[in-house]
């Protein structure tokens, strides 16, 4: 049954930040589970705004409106409570964000403590533990666990907020552009890493680099000025796309 | 020619500030010897008495260092909750919005009245309220002139603090609503720990102001030279008792005065020095 119905979908989704225009328009798309799927297009097109919608990020700001639907399971977020959804739907961002205040250790159980949940020590140790070998950072960090998150270095960093995500153990995470602050390096790292993290969760990753989206990506969204132009296997798009606007943007016709 | 002639001009200008401020602190020490020569500076400085009685004088700055420093702790005190609050709500929940606008610009013209004003308005209604409640019988003291000076801070502290409410990354509150963060929760785990060392600087440049108000402080302190016993008893405040008496004094007790000044300005010059030091940490940071 759960595996009919896809993980994440998009119905006719709309988000706009001003009344006269849309940054998103009418999106409709089902996420496969346990897929990484990317999302492309030229700078403008609405796809962090597409993003963000998932996890509900909009509802801070009284000003955007979301509309249509966005079903996780089955069931329509936009009507669920940002914080039950946050948690269920995690996020990455373009710079990575490590609490400042906080060191590693607690950076990792931050989703649980900036909830009030209280874990007994044993398993704090088993979350952080698990988490930062998931993001193969443990055994970079393992001996300053004590130390802030932003001695790291941007690439760790960057792991570090995956790893805060991933200790919430959410169905879906969203990415935007998480490896554009980041050198080759540190990009291989994390796509190695991401690559390796489908197997537990469903990622959604906007990236402008088109290397990235067919080295990790099996499905790709391209929109183009806040519509979704085509949707499919990312090894077909970009052999043969169907669309004439993803065509020209990925002949580098289009910006 | 001329840029040489410019810059030795500009070198001359700009010495003239450290010069008096140089002579200021010559002259202070100058004058201030005899009260402490006569005294000794510890006496001085731990004495409490005040009494002018013609070859019997006895000078003590204790009852006016505790004055300044009673009405100044107290009114960090009673600032601490509407300036946190007024802070929080232009820099974080009401931020952008038209009602954020109105409260701060208020907050900035209250920052613009003088303190005379402040004084009269804590004269003639604050200390009858005082005397109303039954507080204290003569309405004013400490107390009175220690909500006046709270009253004269709120702006100043919350306009600061709320500029390092204001300057915690975007990216990092979002990044705590995405793991599923309330609004209150980020407030207080996320934008009070980040913005904490800014706020706490805010109330220590607010200290620094509060020691050295003068105005205010002389209409409503009371103007009596003990040790205040509670917070509702009169006193008087380093910069009252030199405002009170500066006019009508001479020699020993012209120079006890100004010691007290001295004492005054070397406080209020550190504790300037330690926030601002703080505040430039804070912003780097
Ligand atoms: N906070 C905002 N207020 C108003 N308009 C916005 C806001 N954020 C984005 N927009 C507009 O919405 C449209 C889509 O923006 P969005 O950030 O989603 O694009 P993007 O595809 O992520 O671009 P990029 O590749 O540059 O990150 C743009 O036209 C942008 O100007
Ligand atoms: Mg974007």
């Amino acid at each position: 049954m759960e595996s009919i119905i896809p993980i994440l979908e998009f119905k006719k989704t709309c988000v706009s930040y001003t009344k006269q225009t849309m940054a998103v328009k009418y999106v409709s798309a089902a996420i496969e589970r346990n897929t990484i799927t990317a999302i492309m297009g030229p700078s403008g097109c609405g796809k962090s705004t597409l993003l963000r919608a998932a996890n509900l990020m909009h509802n801070l700001y009284p000003n955007i409106t979301v509309t249509g639907e966005i079903l996780l399971n089955g069931e329509n977020i936009l009507s669920m409570e940002p914080i039950e959804v946050r948690r269920k739907i995690g996020m990455v961002f373009q710079r990575p964000t490590p609490f400042p205040t906080m060191s590693i250790y607690d950076n990792v159980l931050s989703g649980f403590t900036l909830n009030g949940i209280r874990l007994p020590k044993e398993e704090k140790d088993i979350t952080v533990e698990r988490c930062l070998k998931s993001v193969s950072l443990w055994d970079e960090v393992k001996d300053v666990l004590n130390k802030k998150g932003t001695f790291l270095s941007g690439g760790q960093q960057q792991r570090l907020c995956i790893a805060r995500a991933l200790a919430m153990k959410p169905n879906v995470l969203l990415m935007d552009e998480p490896t554009s602050a980041l050198d080759p390096v540190a990009t291989k790292h994390i796509e190695e890493l991401l690559l390796e993290l489908q197997k537990e969760v469903t990622i959604l990753i906007v990236t402008h680099n088109m290397g990235q989206a067919m080295r990790i990506s099996s499905r790709s969204m391209f929109m183009y000025l806040g519509e979704l132009a085509e949707y499919g296997d990312t090894a077909t798009m970009f052999s043969s796309p169907s669309d004439e606007r993803t065509k020209s943007y990925l002949t580098g016709k289009m910006g | 020619m001329n840029d040489k002639l410019y810059k030795i001009l500009l070198f001359a200008s700009a010495l003239i500030i450290p010069l008096v401020c140089g002579g200021v602190i010559y002259a202070l020490f100058t004058d201030a010897y005899e009260a402490f020569q006569h005294f000794g500076f510890l006496k001085f400085l731990t004495s409490s008495d005040w009494s002018y009685t013609q070859g019997d004088e006895q000078y003590g700055a204790l009852p006016f260092i505790s004055g300044t420093l009673m009405t100044t702790l107290l009114a960090i005190i009673f600032c601490i909750p509407f300036s946190l609050s007024v802070a929080f709500f232009t820099g974080e929940y009401f931020r952008g919005t038209k009602i954020a606008t109105v409260l701060g610009t208020v907050t900035d013209l209250l920052a613009g009245i003088p303190s005379i004003i402040y004084g009269l308005w804590g004269f003639y209604t604050l200390r009858p309220i005082i005397m109303s409640l039954n507080i204290s019988p003569q309405g004013s003291g400490v107390l009175t002139a220690s909500v006046m000076l709270a009253i004269m801070i709120i702006p100043y502290v919350s306009s600061l603090s709320s500029e390092f409410i204001k300057m915690v990354p975007k990216d990092l509150k979002e990044g705590a609503y995405s793991l599923g963060a309330t609004r209150a929760e980020v407030v207080r785990k996320i934008i009070f720990p980040v913005a904490g060392s800014g706020i706490f600087s805010s109330y220590v440049l607010a200290i620094g102001r509060a020691l050295g108000e003068t105005m205010t402080v002389t209409m409503l302190i009371g103007n009596t030279n003990n040790i205040p016993d509670s917070i509702t008893s009169t006193g008087n405040s380093m910069a009252s008792i030199i405002a009170n008496q500066f006019g009508e004094a001479s020699d020993l007790r012209l120079s006890s005065l100004i010691a007290i000044g001295l004492i005054l300005f070397l406080i209020t010059a550190i504790i300037n020095m330690i926030g601002k030091m703080m505040i430039k940490r804070a912003r780097i940071s």
